[in-house]
């Protein structure tokens, strides 16, 4: 008992329960003391394994604490607290509860010291996730949600099935490093890369997370992505295929963001870009390179929820969230439009924001190892980054045509969570020390040598040129783009149907050759026309394409 | 009613050639900047300078050429 009271992840899940019974100032003093609680207890607690309970003859442990876990959880709570502040006033308490569920869930993923309690708590945040995005409330939530728990239920079945292998060969639940050389480790790999968002099922995140309410993305960019790097850090470091895995989703990104025309999608297809970067640290595997991966995930979380909150002040008080329906918004929102462009620096690693500090470490492990193509690639990477995100997301929503919008600055406690994380950008980037010291290795590394800071303002100042020279052919329009989920929503649907048809054609044909009975036919026909029936079977369908496509990739 | 800075067509003036003057500057200061190039591509002259340029512009027309192929209306998946 008195180690679930500690126990971080628990506390938020426990305290994610109750949310609904508060009202008013209650509530949002219950939601910012829960994270600031959380965060009292990581650091109080000593290193090592703690926690333990007996379950199906196997010894979980709860938490196992390093310095690792140390640093995800700080960043965890730091983003539920955040979150909480910007969205304490307007959120729904649904979706407060199943944030801080899903927040309590990484968490333990977090502090998991075995395989079992990790899957149970994977699952855990697959669940609230989705209804993270339920909780808005829209039809077109409903639908992505159900999508997103498709995919993600797949992912945790793939994972099941690895970790029962694993145990049953080894015979131990330990999570440790370990080697892709057997199916087991394998298929473990496979479910954790899917929460990464990696190939091929990247397009769950695209699809889903634009379709919550504008506080939802906030908390959803912060938690599934990166409890996915953190596992991989920790289970699979110096995985070769990682870093091919983290340069497709970096381009990946970065060609999808460059054509799309929602902000908030823009920003779902930079956090793929963003977990490319890390992927690929983590496969290269230096201890400089998980250093990097670590500290990336870190800010990243911190300048990508900074980012969405930005587009979701914008959301809520315009309602609108295409660039063709924006533009000019600097005008009347100056907090939004300063605190957003702080963000879009910072994940362009701009010098002197957080971005920049940490970046570098990945880019510098691959000149360590020699890998030019890598290094190539990357450079190449930073500075579209700043093309995409660093230039697009700004200039398309504050500045570009005038919209004739004139909307205000959300209210107070939305620019204050803003503010608070703009803040940290610029803080962790002008002090990189106060990051290098909470990282897993000590780090030698000097970001800020004139000639490294030099070349990168190149590197950035004429992306910028490409970006104004090239404007004219990055304009918005209203399109959307199609991805992997093509297959599952619209070949698979299209296929079923014309299944069904052919066989109640087939149907309606035998009874009429036959002349029994009428009902049979009819019956066939009925179930067709029946809609919950067809989306099962379309649900069913989509899980079997799934399972195929992995089998076959 | 004044308009705002950012849309006022002096300011838009100085802002471009603010743009220019910095890039004029990162350019000047690779003669006075003592760098250590890791590769051999990175020792011509303003290597960062172009290749960022060129990844870009690069980019963007990779997007358009894909954009050809995977764009649609985006009531796509409504109908």
């Amino acid at each position: 008992m008195i180690c679930s009271l500690m126990h971080p992840g628990l506390l938020l899940i426990l305290s994610g329960l109750f949310i609904p019974l508060f009202k008013g100032t209650a509530r949002t003093v219950f939601i910012l003391i829960i994270p600031l609680l959380a965060l009292a207890s990581t650091w109080s607690m000593s290193p090592g394994n703690s926690c333990s309970i007996e379950y199906l003859g196997f010894e979980l442990s709860m938490i196992y604490m390093d310095s690792i876990s140390r640093l995800f959880i700080t960043v965890f709570a730091l983003m539920v607290f955040t979150g909480s502040l910007y969205c304490c006033k307007q959120a729904r308490s649904i979706e407060l509860s199943a944030a801080f569920i899903y927040a309590g869930g990484s968490i333990s993923v977090v502090l998991a010291g075995d395989l079992i309690t990790l899957f149970i708590f994977w699952e855990l945040m697959a669940l609230a996730s989705t209804l993270v995005i339920w909780s808005t409330g829209t039809e077109s939530s409903r639908r992505a949600g159900m999508r997103y728990i498709v995919v993600h239920l797949l992912g945790g079945v793939i994972l099941m099935a690895g970790i029962a292998a694993y145990v049953q060969q080894t015979g131990s639940i330990e999570f440790n490093a370990m080697q892709a050389d057997s199916l087991a480790t394998v298929l473990i790999l496979c479910g954790f890369l899917l929460n990464a968002g990696a190939p091929p099922l990247t397009a769950w995140l695209a699809d889903a997370y634009p379709e919550t309410s504008f506080s939802g993305m906030v908390f959803l960019s912060a938690f599934t992505t990166k409890t996915a790097v953190y596992v991989l850090l920790r289970g699979f470091p110096g995985t070769d295929i990682l870093i091919v895995i983290g340069l497709f989703m970096i381009f990946y990104g970065i060609l999808y963001a460059l054509l799309e025309n929602d902000i908030r999608r823009i920003l779902a297809y930079s956090i793929i870009n963003q977990v490319g970067f890390m992927m690929c640290g983590i496969g290269i595997g230096t201890e400089m390179a998980l250093n990097g991966a670590a500290a990336h995930a870190f800010v990243h979380i911190i300048y990508k929820a900074l980012m969405l909150m930005s587009a979701g002040s914008v959301l809520y008080m315009t309602g609108k969230r295409k660039c063709t329906d924006l533009g000019g918004l600097v005008q009347s929102m100056p907090v939004t439009a300063v605190c957003g462009i702080i963000g879009a620096l910072a994940i362009s690693s701009f010098p002197l924001t957080s971005g920049f500090v940490t970046k570098s470490l990945i880019t510098q492990s691959s000149i360590d190892e020699h890998m030019f193509w890598v290094w190539l690639l990357l450079q190449a990477a930073s500075a579209a980054s700043f093309l995409y995100a660093g230039l697009k997301f700004p200039w398309f929503v504050f500045f570009h045509k005038d919209s004739g919008l004139r909307p205000d600055d959300p209210p107070w406690n939305m620019q204050l969570g803003m503010i608070l994380f703009a803040f940290l950008c610029i803080l962790l980037g002008a002090f990189p020390d106060l990051l290098y010291a909470m990282l897993p290795y000590t780090v030698n590394y000097a970001p800020y040598t004139i000639a490294h800071t030099f070349t990168h303002l190149q590197l950035m100042f004429f992306a910028g040129l490409a970006f104004f020279v090239m404007l004219p052919y990055m304009k918005s329009s209203l399109t959307i783009s199609l991805d992997f989920d093509w297959f599952y929503r619209r070949l698979g649907p299209q296929l079923f149907i014309s299944f069904i048809q052919t066989l109640s054609q087939v149907g309606q044909h035998l009874a009429a050759e036959l002349g029994t009975i009428r009902s049979a036919s009819a019956l066939v026909t009925r179930s067709v026309s029946n809609l919950s029936l067809a989306f099962n079977m379309r649900m069913v369908l989509l899980v079997f394409a799934i399972c195929l496509m992995y089998i076959l990739f | 009613m004044k308009q705002n800075w950012f849309y006022r067509k002096s300011s838009i003036r100085k802002l471009w050639i603010g743009g220019w003057v910095l890039l004029a500057l990162s350019l000047i200061a690779e003669f006075f900047v003592k760098l250590h190039p890791h590769f051999k591509l990175e020792e011509i002259f303003a290597f960062h300078a172009w290749f960022g340029f060129l990844a870009c512009v690069g980019m963007v027309i990779v997007a358009r050429l894909l954009g050809f192929l995977i764009r649609r209306k985006d009531d796509y998946y409504d109908m």
